[in-house]
């Protein structure tokens, strides 16, 4: 009788090979160029695909038995949590608008980023990043599915979480995140692999994972936990993929090192510009703080970004040209934004509040800098609004920079005082912009973004019956927002008496004594 | 090339004036930022600066309680980064605005809640 011989199991780096690069082939009955027409057109040079390092080795297989255990254990603890009557255990109501916000910003933008990646994977000519495209892709629409899924729970209990995708395409607030998702949708294969690999992911990623995971747990809301940090492991991969992408790229030939460092400083910052969200979500959003956005900026941003550059600094790659600018701004961030948010409160899906006076004084403990002399008097002529009855809300149509379509709402760097206007004419017109860094990604590319559909001038163009006065309110609820309902204060709305009916927050309330 | 692109690639500005029914004019109160950024203001450039003050800057900015203390004869007027000094019967179009040009006004003296800026 014959022996019957094992077949020996391929060792980790052979099946690498064999499940990625071996299947690869040249065309002969296409050229390459129609088989993968969007590969030159950026002027990016690669000479050896198979430099191309992912540094995990991912094999689809290993892959999807991964991530199916994650789902499992996941899921067993959103079930729990829904069966539980979580929602009663969290904090305070008004920590669920943080909720809302990750609902509406951040579960559309995974989604619009899976399919930008999805076109990665299918154009670029190499085996290993098409891989690694692909498994990233699915991999964001995963990470939208599980925002989804671990905010349904609230959606069953609390108001403004009932439409978020439409309010991602069409609401004015939420327009520098559409429009970054669009600005990457709209790049090419290479290009919009360093916005969402390295730009975003490797470079600020991490002020949204791990400062608001460690707040929703600070909270008892152990349903956004877990399915954060499921994405976060993820992310954790995207991350040094990112950086292995950006120095492949450097180092396949050195006419690529001007383009790559044209892009990274022009998406890390898009991707800064998404932060004043991230900012004031950590400090005016938890009810119970774990700790400051400066912090988190120091901790997360910094230090870390200032050792990576230094890393790549032999490859040729510099810093992102608004890294100083970025940095100067962490003393006003949040609360240019949170200010914004409350005088537009009545247009957006979410509550806004004054903070209470104990929240005053940790804000002015964080910021001793900024927040006495440029942000405490505001937030304390509201509540004297406010408890005569007469809460602020801000009628106008707020001008919108031309690249980023954040409000003009930011100052000079470092700087409480001036708000910073920078202007182009191009083609006999006039375009405005929030920073430098926002003007110089417009000069590079001003046929792109002349065409930007800014919210507030779409209100007004001809075809429109809105007249300006509150035009912006009438905006968002045509998008099914139940103005006062789903928006406005927070004190004595719906929300907020349901929840004390309940009994809600008390566990945390006991534990706490 | 002033797109990078897969080919040739125009696309006309979004906003011309022409596709308003009027102008769009940027409304700013420098060291006011209890609203938080400029406000857009649909205005035709025919409108006197007396109109401009007395309708447009005080239905936007009456609820500051800066505004009743404005001495308007003190007020510096700015076009984008250009002062000047506006004549009551001479229109926007006069002192040189268009389509999406920047109005702003600062008022000395008045710095906002408690010199805040706010």
């Amino acid at each position: 009788m014959d022996k019957r011989v094992e077949k020996k199991k391929l060792d980790l780096s052979s099946r690498y090979q064999a499940l990625t690069q071996d299947l690869q082939w040249d065309t002969s009955y296409q050229s390459m160029d129609k088989v993968f027409p969007y590969a030159r057109y950026e002027g990016i040079r690669i000479n050896d695909w198979s430099q191309w390092q992912d540094p995990f080795k991912m094999t689809l297989d290993v892959w999807w038995r991964q991530q199916s255990e994650k789902d499992r254990r996941l899921y067993a603890v959103l079930d729990a949590f829904a069966q539980n009557n979580g929602q009663i255990g969290v904090s305070d109501a008004r920590y669920v608008n943080a909720v809302k916000l990750v609902l509406q910003a951040f579960a559309p933008m995974k989604y619009a980023l899976h399919r930008s990646l999805a076109h990665s994977a299918r154009n670029l000519p190499g085996d290993a990043a098409r891989i690694a495209a692909q498994i990233q892709a699915t991999e964001q629409l995963r990470h939208s599915q599980l925002t989804v899924h671990a905010a349904s729970v609230y959606n069953k209990y609390f108001n403004g979480m009932h439409a978020a995708p439409r309010w991602h395409e069409q609401a004015w607030y939420l327009a520098p995140v559409k429009s970054f998702a669009d600005d990457i949708a709209s790049a090419g294969p290479f290009e919009l692999m360093v916005a969402i690999s390295f730009g975003f992911e490797t470079l600020l990623s991490d002020t949204l994972y791990v400062p608001f995971m460690s707040a929703a747990a600070h909270n008892g809301d152990l349903s956004m936990v877990p399915a954060g940090f499921s994405s976060q492991s993820d992310v954790t991969r995207h991350k040094q993929a990112g950086t292995a992408m950006v120095k492949f790229l450097l180092q396949q030939d050195s006419l690529n090192i001007a383009t790559v460092q044209r892009w990274v400083d022009k998406w890390f910052w898009r991707s800064f510009r998404l932060m004043p969200l991230v900012a004031m979500l950590q400090d005016y959003m938890v009810p119970k703080r774990v700790g400051s956005w400066k912090e988190s900026w120091n901790t997360f941003v910094e230090a870390p970004i200032n050792a990576l550059f230094a890393e790549l600094a032999p490859y040729g790659l510099k810093k992102p040209a608004g890294w100083q600018a970025a940095c100067a701004a962490k003393d006003h961030l949040s609360h240019q934004s949170w200010n914004a948010f409350y005088g537009y409160g009545h247009a957006i899906a979410f509550h806004t509040w004054v903070p209470g006076n104990d929240e005053l004084a940790w804000l002015d403990s964080k910021y001793p800098n900024s927040f006495d002399r440029w942000y405490r008097p505001r937030l304390t002529h509201y509540a004297q609004l406010e408890a005569a009855g007469k809460r602020f809300h801000n009628h106008s149509l707020p001008m919108q920079c031309q690249v980023c379509q954040q409000p003009m709402m930011f100052t000079e760097p470092g700087d409480g005082r001036w708000i910073s206007y920078r202007e182009t004419r191009h083609e006999e017109e006039s375009f405005h912009f929030c920073s430098d860094q926002c003007q110089t990604i417009f000069s590079n590319e001003p046929d792109k973004y002349v065409q930007a559909q800014l919210a507030s001038h779409t209100i007004l163009h001809s075809n429109s019956n809105n007249t300006p006065e509150d035009a912006l309110q009438a905006s968002i609820a045509a998008l099914g927002v139940v103005i006062g309902r789903d928006n406005g204060e927070f004190h004595g709305s719906e929300d907020d008496t349901n929840f004390t009916e309940w009994g809600g927050g008390q566990d945390m309330k006991e534990a706490q004594l | 090339m002033s797109v990078s692109a897969i080919g040739a690639y125009t696309y006309a500005p979004h906003d011309t004036a022409d596709r308003f029914a009027a102008p769009l004019l940027y409304v700013a109160w420098d060291e006011h930022m209890m609203f938080a950024a400029p406000a857009v203001v649909p205005i035709a450039m025919d409108t006197t600066m007396a109109d401009v003050q007395a309708k447009v800057l005080a239905a936007l900015y009456s609820a500051h309680p800066d505004f009743e203390r404005i001495q308007w004869t003190r007020v510096q007027w700015f076009c984008g980064d250009r002062m000047f000094t506006p004549q009551p019967n001479a229109t926007l179009a006069d002192h040189g605005f268009k389509h999406k040009s920047v109005l702003r006004f600062r008022t000395p003296g008045l710095e906002g809640l408690r010199r805040s800026c706010g």
